[in-house]
């Protein structure tokens, strides 16, 4: 198996319904894995990957952290404070330092939308996304897919809603972008104000009105509300935000018996979920994090792993047979 | 400044807004003292199959000097004039410190002057470009400043911009506005829009330049004042010229060349040499502005010429500044993309913004006991487009391998070949 793109910098690169079905396949290997006593295969021995953090994030980066050591890849984290940026290196100059070093992968993540992209113009190694600016965070659309297809099978002909700031989010990029492509229909459900300004070519549709929405869907997946958006006239307060698009345990009564809840974390309780909310059994919030990280374990190994032309493994005979295989799947 | 003795173009066809014929043309200290057939002189520039054209203006360049030499200087800004057929460019006032006083206008003055273009300097509307304080613009005009703006950004203030247009009509000066709404934009950094919301990139409305500019038409009826609107961006923006101009007001306008040719889709490989202000639009508004150029709407071609320093272009989309190279592809770019005759295009290029400068005496025309400000033009030449090749300080060209068609071939400033056979001769 190798993988069809040498970048994961947005889930169009994954190549629509069958490269993301890829993924989803080497994916359950690799829960297989992650369920065994010792969860480590050597895939990636000899690897490097390097993390490049330019905007705080706790979760991604444990979970992109356990997948590649759960492969036996070298990481390292190159710290990029916001204080160093300023001394003005540019985001070039430390790529390419970086690359230097001899690494195989860079996991980047930026406030900007665009930094991978541009990494990725400047760099031989393999450059994935995990998160740019408002823009995408395609692992995260995978390990999405990932729950709701574990969950209620093939997405084909499911209705998803996602609801919140979709202008801001990468997350609701991305997981339009999946969700889609794997036949399923998605309804963003917002105010206007944190909707994007265009929706051409979105193959979407748009509603103001939760109540009306949920006894639809098959999926309600709730995007974190910030409190920033208030000083941007966006919204008049927290409070009617929550009265309107909030999932409250009143709400989630409207949804259908086998529906879904899903958040990509860190959640406000009491803001776009309530607490009771989050901590019901149809809520599949820690399923996606547990998810994310076999998720990653995969797209690492597409990348980087016996597949991947450019960068021979270091022991391709160990490499090969260290490719845990679910019963019934193809060898990858 | 003209070379000893007497130079003749040969076998060009000379074209300005009075002339259309295959002729010589014969230049001696600094003037044209002759046109005609089978003409001589002591040196010979060849000029078959080529147009012989007024040396082209550009009444808006960016040079950089004071404060960002390393991306660009007068010096280096007018080479790359010359080598793109300018023999008049007019130097922004967004530099560091702001062209806002008659110190810094001399200072530019100055560094102007011994260049291979003339170098005519802008001034502040007002101080520091702050929009909060008129800047001195008698003592300015006094040293022949006779367009001001705070380009880079527009006067928000209402009041203090009918104040500016009031004191300015007064001069006899004209005001150019950058037409740009600051809250409507807040911190966008491409055209609000599909790509803008596919990108995740924050963007600009087309309402913020177009508020901007129904604004001062009603401020140039409310005045009297003369306004040029630089570098319209918006096919409603190109509608309100229109009318206005219609209507008989003082109005002028300029479009550059990239909103002529580029659209925001460029935005998409997230390269910001795509990045520019106002930012690139829709087809639907490139339509418009070819339409506006094409029916006089829009009188002149500008380059909004704006060197950065490369590391300042290696940075993400929206950290990187706004701007682009402009004086050696503008002519290239007319003649390649705008399906207009020659003599529109050197209009557009030449006797439409001498005119605002207030320079039509110096530039802009072919003809007998004129000053020998010239420009001759291969229209046929084809050529790559190469960032590094350019005499600029900066390579951040959008056209970067493009291949264009029509090329400068020599330039004549005051009866100097300061360009021969695409080559800066100092």
């Amino acid at each position: 198996m190798s993988a069809p793109f040498r970048h994961l910098l947005g889930v169009a690169d994954l190549g629509g319904r069958d490269g993301i079905e890829e993924v989803m396949r080497l994916t359950d290997s690799f829960v297989e894995v992650s369920e065994r006593a010792i969860p480590k295969v050597p895939a990636l021995r000899g690897k490097n990957v390097a993390w490049l953090f330019y905007e705080d994030s706790t979760r991604t980066r444990l979970s992109f952290e356990t997948a590649a050591k759960r492969l036996s890849a070298d990481t390292m984290n190159f710290s990029v404070s916001s204080s160093s940026v300023k001394k003005g290196e540019s985001l070039r100059d430390t790529a390419r330092t970086i690359e230097a070093m001899g690494i195989d992968a860079i996991v980047v993540r930026h406030a900007s939308a665009g930094a991978p992209h541009r990494i990725a113009q400047w760099v031989d190694a393999a450059v994935i996304n995990a998160g740019d600016g408002w823009h995408e965070h395609p692992t995260q659309a995978l390990l999405d897919t990932y729950t709701i297809r574990q969950h209620l099978g093939d997405l084909a002909g499911l209705r998803i809603a996602i609801v919140g700031d979709v202008k801001h989010s990468r997350v609701a990029r991305s997981d339009v972008l999946a969700f889609t492509a794997m036949g399923a229909e998605v309804i963003l459900v917002a105010p206007p104000t944190l909707l994007p300004p265009s929706l051409a070519g979105w193959p979407v549709e748009v509603s103001h009105d939760l109540d009306a929405v949920l006894p639809t869907v098959d999926v309600v997946y709730l995007l974190r509300m910030q409190r920033e958006r208030m000083t941007e006239a966006l919204l008049p307060s927290m409070r009617e935000y929550t009265a309107t698009f909030g999932l409250t345990g009143r709400r989630v009564d409207r949804l259908a018996d086998h529906a879904v809840v899903m958040h990509p974390g860190p959640m406000n309780r009491g803001v776009e979920i309530s607490a009771d909310v989050a901590d019901l059994p149809r809520s599949l919030i820690l399923d996606q994090v547990r998810n994310g990280v076999a998720v990653r374990m995969a797209v690492l190994y597409l990348l980087l792993g016996a597949g991947a032309d450019k960068v021979p493994a270091v022991d391709p005979p160990e490499a090969d047979r260290s490719v845990p295989v679910a019963a019934g799947d193809p060898a990858p | 400044m003209s070379d000893a003795g007497s130079l003749v173009i040969k076998g060009g066809r000379v074209v300005d807004a009075e002339t259309d014929r295959i002729a010589d043309v014969v230049v001696e200290s600094g003037r044209i003292v002759a046109i005609g057939d089978d003409l001589s002189g002591d040196r010979v520039l060849d000029a078959a199959g080529c147009i012989v054209g007024p040396g082209l203006v550009d009444v808006h360049s960016h040079l950089r000097e004071p404060g960002k030499e390393e991306a660009e200087t007068v010096e280096t800004g007018a080479r790359g004039a010359a080598l793109g057929g300018y023999t008049a460019i007019l130097a922004m006032p967004n530099t560091t410190p702001a062209i806002d006083s008659a110190a810094v206008v001399r200072q530019v003055l100055e560094l102007g002057r011994p260049t291979v273009c003339d170098v005519y300097v802008s001034g502040a509307i007002t101080v520091d470009r702050a929009g909060q304080q008129l800047a001195p613009m008698a003592e300015m005009a006094e040293l022949g400043v006779r367009l001001f703006t705070d380009d880079g950004t527009g006067v928000q203030d209402n009041r203090l911009m009918r104040r500016a247009m009031e004191y300015a009509q007064g001069l006899g000066v004209t005001l150019a506005q950058h037409c740009e709404d600051d809250a409507l934009c807040g911190g966008g950094h491409m055209h609000e829009g599909e790509w803008s919301s596919r990108l995740g990139i924050a963007g600009q409305p087309s309402e913020a330049e177009e508020l901007m500019v129904m604004r001062d038409i009603a401020l140039a009826r409310l005045t009297g004042c003369r306004i040029h609107f630089q570098h319209l961006s918006t096919a409603r923006s190109v509608a309100m010229v229109r009318d206005a101009i219609t209507s008989g007001l003082p109005v002028t306008a300029e479009a550059t060349t990239h909103h002529f040719t580029l659209t925001d889709a460029s935005c998409q490989t997230y390269d910001p040499v795509f990045k520019v202000n106002p930012p690139l639009r829709t087809a639907d508004d490139v339509a418009a502005v070819k339409a506006g150029l094409a029916d006089g709407t829009i009188g002149t071609i500008a380059t909004d010429h704006a060197p950065h320093a490369p590391e300042t272009k290696e940075l993400p989309f929206d950290q990187a500044p706004p701007g682009m190279l402009g004086l050696e592809t503008a002519l290239a770019l007319a003649l390649t993309e705008l399906d207009l005759p020659i003599r529109h295009v050197l209009g557009l290029l030449s006797w439409n913004p001498a005119k605002i400068l207030g320079v039509s005496e110096v530039h802009g025309a072919v003809a007998v006991d004129r000053p020998a400000n010239l420009c001759v033009i291969d229209p046929d030449a084809t050529w790559t487009v190469d960032g590094a090749a350019m005499a600029s300080r900066s390579v951040n060209t959008p056209y970067q391998g493009r291949e264009l068609r029509g090329r400068i071939r020599h330039t004549v400033l005051h009866g100097e070949a300061v360009v021969v056979d695409c080559e800066a001769q100092r």
